[in-house]
């Protein structure tokens, strides 16, 4: 085979979704962008700290980056903000005003959503916010799309004066494609008007905003009507025609490279005189969405008989074949047997905790108490739900922990009375949307163990810096939050309030009993930094003196990756009782020397090695 | 040429397996190929399964490949490969190192290793040149080139030469550490060597 070169290499950038994007916001002249990191949007904000000229910053949560980024457009200035679906519901508060308010500055708002749930708590489809906040949306399909979308979302800002939705999905923000960048433009910040019936929004001011804001939707809905972002792609095989928007306009052109197709770019509000005119010059519409009959719904309410999730996946991401089966149940078609050979069954492989994690040790300790309801949160430690420790009871939403475990404590009645309630919260958590939960448990008297695992960064994406690291998105010093002393100005008496290193687990274990047993508010802040980040030393690694070891499995069940079993037997106790028994081994390369392991092993078979090699095989590379 | 060539590059987190499919697809561009690559990454940074998707030709439409549509499928870690062994087209080449990695939920008993991955795949069909890249790059003295082996063994089953992804992977160190680049030359060619006399050149 040789290679075609269909366009000069020099001329192109090969960006991922998120980079493309950020890429845009630098070159659309942008003074401020805010963002709180979540998968899968969190690399635009780390791609754009890199660029010159603009402000950058990790908020503490999403709705304060929308805040900021509106504050920066009341002056004038051109601002961005970015999150994951799940970001936005905290951000809905400032949105379903700010809509009201409308923007100065151009406001692009880039929400991505998980689609399929790499890595997150649940599926939502953005564009419904669109709907609700009578925003315009975007939906690009590529990188290329994203970059140019990215541009077009801030003229539309500042033409129709609205916040723009850019609706990104993990295949747009995880997928590289090549891009055709330009460069930055100047944008001097147009000044602040004072203008109190704008922005000060008391029901006399609001009130007479409402017909500007339906004014201004239907205006948009006029300009999707003639968008070049909207276009149609025609076809010859005209059984059936395809109604769509972002990723999945992309399988529509795979699956069916010959049937005509209306692509969405601006896809709300819908042209639905556009979408009316296409529909009649097809047999059949069928509108691939992801992931809910949005598109469809407000078809059939305009009376454009169509197909959608009768046939296509309810949930989840869409894919070319996934297409292909929709349509040959359309058509009433069989489907032919695929030619690949049956996917296999193999063990699975779920994230664990990484070797030396500082949460390992609170597991460990969770696991070995009984009769404790434990209250979760999202992040790394969200693993602990997960084998060998089974010690987290509920992951509901950012912060979460400290509400329901308040309301674990009030609600229970006498099967649960003899059970300690404990809530486990990461620093980044409890500073986004913990802190209010721990002020309602102190002022309601709540009866609530408070672990906050305070390694000083947001693991679960990376290591971002947040204000209990210290340093901002750039790596540079500033203030760093005292997390013993908020504990305590939101009420927790001082001495409820433990700083402890969480690889000393007799220490752990013994003030978690203690802590469990006063009936009142308490926190234990566990203080050792991730693993991943740069502040992390490893230490003399250990193995295990094979002849020593028992096979007692107690240091499987600290959970550590390095730990490895090497041969399993059963022993029959002298009481008659049968045992199991996993013999190990300790992969001395991988160890860091935390020494969780070493602590509830009897025989004392783990001992420092003499490290064979420095270099960890599981290395994170901070950007 | 309309023909799209699909690779599906598959480990465990940390062990590279998004690298080296950047590299291959620094390479396709380096041709002037249109690329598109994808990938789940999420929570795969903690040992989680990762797979990469490389797609190039003329037009890449869809980033995803599709079960039975890769050429050629490149397994960084034994039972991984297996794992996604369906994905490969009837006529598609599997690479496969043969070094496993144990899960914890192995570890702990809940699930069992399969016995031999590779040669479960020979016996569904497949295609499979296996060998132990992670020795190959321990014997080089760093584990961490393990995803230069799998690279250099990879190079002689693509449409365009094998020195294009080799000086994509090189390129990558620039001159500031010729100890890498020394390294990781010698890495590749022991990668290539270890599947040597089977390509679809040959």
């Amino acid at each position: 085979m040789s290679a075609s070169q269909p366009v000069p290499a020099a001329a192109r950038l090969f960006l991922s979704g998120n980079e493309a994007v950020a890429r845009a916001v630098w070159e659309a002249g942008t003074r401020v962008a805010a963002a709180y990191p979540g998968t899968p949007s969190t690399e635009i904000l780390e791609v754009l700290a890199k660029y010159p000229d603009l402000y950058t910053e990790w908020s503490v949560n999403e709705k304060v980056s929308l805040e900021v980024a509106l504050g920066a457009s009341m002056v004038g200035a051109r601002a961005f903000c970015a999150m994951k679906h799940v970001g936005l519901n905290v951000a809905s508060d400032a949105l379903m005003t700010m809509t009201v308010t409308g923007t100065e500055g151009g406001l692009v708002i880039a929400v991505a959503d998980d689609v399929g749930m790499s890595s997150s708590q649940n599926e939502q489809d953005s564009r419904y916010w669109g709907r609700f906040a009578h925003l315009p949306v975007l939906e690009p399909a590529d990188s290329q799309e994203a970059y140019a979308m990215t541009r077009a979302a801030f003229e539309l800002s500042e033409r129709f004066r609205t916040p723009v939705i850019l609706r990104l999905t993990t295949r747009i923000c995880h997928v590289k494609g090549v891009v055709v960048a330009g460069e930055r433009e100047a944008v001097e910040p147009g000044g602040f008007t004072k203008d109190p019936r704008r922005w000060v929004m008391v029901p006399g001011n609001a009130k007479p905003r409402l017909p500007l804001m339906f004014e201004r939707e239907a205006a948009v809905r006029a300009e999707a009507e003639t968008s070049p972002l909207n276009f149609v792609v025609d076809g010859s095989d005209r059984r059936i025609g395809f109604v769509t928007s972002g990723p999945a306009f992309m399988h529509v052109r795979e699956a069916f490279p010959d049937a005509p197709v209306f692509k969405l770019g601006l896809s709300c509000p819908p042209p639905l005189d556009s979408l009316g005119k296409f529909a009649a010059t097809v047999d059949t519409v069928l509108v691939v969405e992801e992931t809910e009959p949005l598109l469809e719904t407000e078809l059939k309410a305009a009376g454009i008989a169509c197909h959608g999730k009768d046939v296509l996946p309810r949930t989840g991401e869409l894919a070319p074949d996934a297409l292909h089966l929709g349509v040959a149940r359309l058509r009433g078609e069989v489907v032919a047997e695929p030619e690949h050979v049956v996917p296999q069954q193999v063990f699975p492989r779920p994230p664990t905790m990484c070797v030396a994690c500082p949460h390992l040790g609170v597991y460990y300790t969770l696991s070995q108490m009984r009769n404790v309801m434990i209250a979760g949160d999202i992040g790394c430690y969200t693993l602990g739900a997960g084998h060998p420790w089974n010690a987290l009871d509920s992951c509901i939403s950012m912060g979460a922990s400290m509400g329901t475990a308040l309301g674990m404590d009030k609600g229970r009645g006498k099967v649960d009375e003899n059970k300690k309630v404990v809530a486990v919260i990461g620093d980044s958590t409890f500073m986004h949307m913990g802190m209010q939960g721990l002020l309602d448990i102190t002022w309601n008297r709540g009866n609530v163990t408070v672990l906050l695992l305070d390694n000083r960064a947001v693991g679960m994406t990376g290591g971002q810096d947040n204000p209990g690291s210290g340093r901002d998105l750039h790596g540079e010093e500033t203030t760093r939050v005292d997390f013993a002393k908020l504990c305590e100005a939101l009420g927790v008496k001082k001495e409820r309030i433990r700083v402890l290193d969480p690889y000393q687990l007799p220490v752990l274990f013994k003030a978690l009993r203690e802590e469990t047993k006063i009936e009142e508010p308490s926190v234990i802040i566990t203080d050792r930094p991730c693993v991943l980040i740069d502040h992390y030393v490893p230490t003399k690694p250990y193995l295990v003196k094979e002849d020593r070891c028992t096979g007692c499995g107690n240091c499987v069940d600290v959970g550590c990756p390095a730990i490895h079993v090497t041969r399993r037997d059963k022993e029959v106790k002298a009481s008659g009782k049968e045992v199991d028994l996993s013999f190990v081994r300790i992969d001395t390369s991988a160890c860091t020397g935390c020494g969780l392991c070493v602590q509830p092993c009897a025989p004392e078979a783990i001992i420092h090695a003499e490290p064979v090699q420095t270099l960890q095989p599981v290395q994170f590379v901070r950007k | 040429m309309s023909k799209v060539t699909n690779i599906l590059v598959c480990g465990v987190g940390g062990q590279g397996v998004m690298t080296a499919t950047e590299i291959l697809a620094e390479a396709a561009i380096s041709l002037g190929f249109d690329v598109k690559k994808t990938e789940v990454a999420g929570m795969s940074q903690r040992g989680g399964v990762v797979t990469s998707h490389l797609r190039f030709g003329h037009e890449v439409l869809s980033p995803q490949i599709l079960p039975g549509e890769a050429d050629l499928l490149i397994g960084f870690e034994s039972a991984e490969a297996l794992r996604w062994g369906h994905m490969l087209r009837p006529a598609g080449v599997a690479l496969v190192n043969s070094g496993r990695i144990v899960p914890p939920v192995v570890n702990i008993g809940l699930f069992d290793y399969p016995e031999q991955p590779v040669a479960q795949m020979r016996t569904l069909g497949l295609r499979v040149h296996d060998f132990d890249a992670t020795a190959l790059a321990v014997q080089l003295g760093n584990i961490r080139l393990g995803n230069t082996v799998m690279l250099g063994a990879s190079s002689d089953w693509l449409p365009f030469p094998a020195e294009v992804l080799r000086d994509a992977v090189l390129a990558r160190f620039g001159s500031r550490k010729p100890k890498l680049v020394d390294a990781n030359r010698e890495a590749f060619a022991a990668g290539r060597r270890a599947v040597a006399g089977e390509t679809l050149a040959a």
